[in-house]
Formats: C-alpha cells, structure tokens, sequence
C-alpha cells in the first residue's frame, strides 16, 4: 500500500487552476521531490498535503487515513518553511520545543528530544539563542529541526535550500540525506533546482502548469524524458524536430529540416510513418568525430566554454541549427576541446537518442 | 544620511519639541509658583524688581501644591482620572486587537478601505460625534427604543451622566488611535508563522495568544499609550456625558482656570498630571525601544 496517495487532487485560485487533477503515489522512507517551474503548482501541492490549502476536488491519503477534511494542527505531518518561519520572540530551543509542547509531553522528555534534534543538526550549545542571532545556515539548521523534533510520519519540505549559498548548499544536501538514512522518515521536498532534485531525491515528479509530466528516478527522467518539456527542463536537449520516415529494426528514422537529414534513434514503439516526432540527445553525448557513429552531421564550432570538469562547446549545422556539446576535459594539457571556427564531424548513437512525440 | 545630515535632523526635532514642549511647559510651570492676584495677568510674578534691587527677589509660592496634596477633591480627580482612563484603555484595546486581527485576515484588496473606515469619524469635528453619542444614549434615545422595544429592559438605562458614560465617550474617542497601531504591528507579523504553529499542531486561538500576541506587543503597549495619556487629561467627554458628581482632572483644571480664574492651582495641577504621566511612559519608552533594537 502507498504511504501517501494522492488522488486527481485539484485546487484553483479565484478561477487560476495551481493544481490541475495530480495523481501520485509517495512510499514510506523515500525522498520525493516535487519539481517544475515557478507556478507549476509544486508549492500548492506540499500546501494541500500540509492542510493550508483544501483540495476543491480528489483525495489525500496519508498511511492509509484520509487527511483531506483534517486541520492542519491535527496532521501527523510537519513542514519545513522556505522562509522558516522561525518564531522570532522564542530562543533555538524555544522553537523546537513549540510542537512537542502542543502534544503534552513531559518536560523531561521534551528536554532530550530537544537535545536529541539539536545534536542531529549539529547546533549543540545554541539553544539559547535568538533567531535574529543566528546565521542562514543555522537558522535552515533550526527549521528542519522543528520538522522533525515531532517525529512526524511524513516531512515536508519547500526550496528547505534555496536561500543558503551555493557551497553551503552542496554541504547541506549531503547532511539532509544522511539525517534522512538515521530517521528513515519520508521526506516530500519542493524544488525548482533540478540538480538539487536529482540529488536528493530517490523519485521525483516533473510538474507543468498544474500537472505531472512525468514521475521517475532521477536517472530514468533524465535519460527518457516522456516529453519535450521534461528534456527541456531536466538539464539540457538538442532536439531535431521531424516526422517519421521509417522503421526498421528497433531503430526509427526521422527526416529533420534542422538535421538536414533523416536522424535515427532507437525506439521500442511502432510509429506509422508521417507522425510528427521529435529526437533529443543530451550535449554529452554528442561526440566530436562521428566514426562508428549511427548519425553524423558537419558544423562549425561558434563558442567555446570551459567550465572545469567539461567544456561546452555551440557549434552550427550547415541547415543553421545549432547544437551543445558537453566535452569532458579528461586531460589536463586540454587538448580535447575544439577552437572557436573550427570545421568539425559530430556524432551520436541511435542509442543515445529519445523519440519524443509529445 | 550623513553624520551632518543626521545631527540636522535630530537638532531640528530638539529644537521643535524646546519650542513647542519645553518652553510652553516652562511657563506652566512658573504660573504654577506664583499666588492668584485680580488683575492681568492673574498672577503675581516669579522675581520681584524692586526700587533697582539687584538682584530681583525670588517670590516662590509652594501653596498651590500642598492644596493639590491636601485638598481630598483634586486627589480624588486624578484618581478618578487615571481609573476611567485605564479602564476606557482595556476596553478599546479589547475591541482593537480582534478587530486589526481580523483586518489582517481580509482580502489584501478591501485592506485600504477598511483602514479609511477606521480613521473616518475623524473627519468630523470630535464635539459633534460626542453630541451624536449623548443623543444615541440619551433616555429616549435609540439604544434605550430598541432596548426596550426588543424587551430586553423595561426602564431606559441611565448610561448618560454615569462612568458608563464616560467610558463610552472615551472609548469611542480614541479607538482609532488603539487601531491603527495594532493595526500596524499585526500586519508585519509574517503570516507563515501562524501556519508553522498550527503544523507543529497549535490550534487557532492558542496560537494567537502565544505567537500573535507576543509579536504585536510593542504596538499594543504604544496604542495603550495612545489611548490613556489623552484619555487622562479629556476635557470634553466628561464634562458632556459625565454627571455633575463625575471627578476627572481635565474637568477639574478647566472649572480653576475659567471659573474660578486661579491661573496658578491650574498650573500646578497641570504639572502635576504631566509629571504623573511622563514617568511611566519614560519607563515604557525604554522598555519598547530596547526591544524594537533587540529585533533587528
């Protein structure tokens, strides 16, 4: 049985739908992270699930129990805010203690659980202190504490890392996982970063105006987006649009005025010849050179830029359609990357490639 | 601002309140010493030039303040004063707190409308309102008719001329200035943090008493502040809807200074009831503005 269930959920906002008929299913103990652009409904969703918000239409079920008509200070659920929403009158311990005070529990029992979170998110010896006294780091540090000093069955968490810097950021994915591993609670994250997403996250849900495009582990979204908006908003595509041409062992042929040419990739599917269709390939696997290659195109290398572990390069097709490369700098003399001008053969497996017909 | 820009402006705000505070506070406070004389001014002075005496002699009279102490009459004014000015203050802030609260939960587009409801009775003359409620009041008024009529009383409820009166008049007086800051600090408060204390399972009311309220304080105590200081020295309410037998400052400062002309005993009183106020909202001050620096 799924651990949260949600079924054709649906809320609009003085007639602008945010969540346009979500169907998901979220298994206990994993990290799911809701994923899409700003106003896709990611937030409206986690919000729902919380209680802010009531469905106009569909189910929530939590562990079995639905959790639609019930408050939200009568959900076995917490959130970590964005903002955090820190209670700025209240000291560290002040704040972590709020929910478990709400509960009743013995004073001695809210001291070590108090102790117990605080030590989980290495904040030991800050109890006293303010919110206003405290850097963004440790503030993110005491809202995911407050999440989780209740032991909730299910933690919510919207952008929990969007406002901290880039490295610390990187630091505090890492530590959110191994908390994750200790409690084995299941964690819902809000997210617009796809890189934080892919990280994070066992299972994701793409989300596009109120729907969910596509849900997968990260690796599966990333290498068979089920649409041009997924390859487009999980990292990056080059995408030769086209028709069918033909089929034939496994392998579809798509005619591509941006190709110049008819494109193969492998599908599984049988395509009747005339459908429109569209192949993606991800810019590192392009290759410079198409020898043993199943497509090869000629171009002209325009930019180049070096971003450490790899170079991108945009290079040009005769047709005017341009491409991105991802080139690993696997040397450190560099000799691997092209020159801006230079007159080069790109390549890429069928393999390699998606068909993508919506 | 710059360092010469900033002393600017805090020398221009000190020389506004020396001119518009002190002096005048000053004068008060001289008149307070002198001795009630028939004449003009109605006063003796505070230094006496005799025939080319220098230096002038000093003329100090304490007796208008060892009345103020002695007299049970002025005692019992500023403490019928402070009493109806305290309670007409708790009973404003009691309508002021839910009612921002709920102006706070209002669509933010009706927000502006209902703050200029708030502040509109005072685009009418203050007397002409008290007027209106002394008729809304009165015996034969509409509140006794539809008291009566609904049969909730039999006789029309005496609630001119009495305290009741009075705390009405008050509370009707100053409520926008108990609004309007409440107002003021209810709206800053981030409204994710009510969410965050109904998710850690805080029911609604709770919440507002342990999360709302203690964040709005400061507003509240300044609209406390607002009301009761000029509730304290109100002229016009008690002497309109209070009883003959009504004791409160404002009134009794007007009967020495206009009726009995004693200039000097109306000065002390007045400095009095100024020294009597400052105090506390010195204390006060203190309090709110180390707060509002512990905060940022």
């Amino acid at each position: 049985m799924t651990f949260l269930s949600l079924r054709n959920v649906a809320k609009s906002f003085g007639g602008v739908t945010a969540v346009d008929g979500v169907s998901l299913d979220i298994e206990r103990g994993e990290i799911f992270a809701l994923l899409g652009p700003s106003g896709c409904g990611k937030t409206t969703l986690l919000r729902l699930v919380a209680g802010f918000e009531q469905p106009d239409a569909g189910a929530i079920r939590l562990d079995g129990q639905d959790i639609a008509p019930l408050p939200p200070y009568r959900r076995p659920v917490n959130m970590m805010f964005q903002s955090y929403a820190l209670f700025p009158h209240m000291t560290v311990a002040g704040n972590i203690a709020f929910g478990l005070k709400q509960d009743r529990l013995p004073a001695g029992e809210i001291g070590a659980r108090v102790a117990e979170v605080l030590k989980l998110v290495r904040l030991e010896g800050l109890e006293a202190r303010k919110p206003h006294q405290l850097s963004g780091g440790q503030r993110q540090r005491v809202a995911l504490a407050r999440a989780l000093a209740k032991r909730p069955k299910l933690v919510l968490l919207d952008e929990p890392l969007a406002a901290l810097d880039r490295k610390l950021r990187e630091e505090t994915q890492f530590e959110l996982l191994a908390i994750h591993r200790r409690l084995s609670l299941t964690f819902v994250i809000v997210t617009h970063d796809q890189e934080e997403a892919m990280t994070l996250a066992q299972r994701m849900a793409v989300m596009d105006r109120g729907r969910v495009a596509q849900v997968g582990a990260p690796r599966d979204v990333y290498e068979h987006p089920a649409s041009r908006f997924v390859a487009g908003f999980i990292g990056t595509a080059n995408l030769f649009e086209g028709t069918v041409a033909g089929q034939d062992n496994g392998l579809v042929r798509v005619q591509s005025p941006a190709a110049g040419c008819a494109v193969a990739v492998r599908h599984a599917g049988t395509l009747s010849a005339g459908t429109a269709a569209c192949v993606a390939v991800r810019p590192e696997k392009l290759r410079l050179g198409d020898a043993g290659c199943d497509n090869g195109f000629a171009a002209t290398v325009e930019e180049v830029a070096f971003r450490g572990e790899a170079t991108l390069c945009r290079a040009r097709l005769a047709t005017g359609h341009a491409l991105t490369l991802s080139l690993p700098n696997r040397a450190r003399a560099g000799g691997d990357a092209p020159r801006a001008g230079a007159a080069v053969r790109i390549g890429f497996a069928a393999d390699d490639a998606v068909l993508l017909t919506s | 601002m710059t360092g010469r820009a900033r002393t600017v402006t805090i020398l221009l705000a000190f020389a506004w309140l020396a001119a518009l505070v002190l002096a005048p506070f000053l004068v008060v406070a001289k008149i307070s010493l002198a001795e009630v004389v028939i004449g003009r001014p109605p006063f003796t002075a505070l230094l006496e030039w005799g025939e080319g005496a220098m230096p002038p002699a000093l003329r100090v009279n304490w007796g208008n303040y060892a009345l103020l102490f002695g007299d049970a009459l002025y005692l019992e004014a500023y403490l019928g004063s402070l009493r109806l000015a305290a309670i007409a203050t708790a009973v404003a802030l009691a309508i002021a707190v839910p009612l921002a609260h709920a102006m706070t939960r209002a669509p933010a587009r009706w927000r502006p409308a209902l703050l200029v409801l708030a502040i509109l009775p005072f685009w009418t003359s203050s007397l002409i309102r008290v007027y209106a409620w002394i008729g809304i009041l009165g015996a034969d008024g509409p509140l006794n008719r539809i008291l009566q009529w609904l049969g909730i009383i039999d006789a029309p409820l005496a609630i001119l001329n009495t305290d009741i009166g009075i705390v009405s008049g008050l509370v009707y007086s100053y409520l926008p200035f108990a609004l309007l800051p409440v107002y003021a600090s209810l709206v800053r408060i981030d409204p994710a943090l009510g969410e965050a204390a109904a998710d850690l399972g805080c029911r609604p009311l709770k919440s507002f008493f342990r999360i709302t309220l203690p964040l709005a304080l400061p507003g509240i105590l300044a609209a406390g502040l607002l009301v009761f200081i000029p509730a304290v020295g109100e002229f016009v309410v008690p002497d309109l809807m209070g009883g003959s037998d009504t004791l409160m400052i404002g009134k009794t400062l007007w009967t020495e200074f206009f009726t009995n002309r004693d200039w000097p005993l109306a000065s002390a009183a007045t400095v009095l009831l100024v020294l009597l106020l400052v105090s506390p909202v010195v204390v006060l001050e203190r309090r709110l503005f180390l707060r509002g620096e512990g905060r940022a």
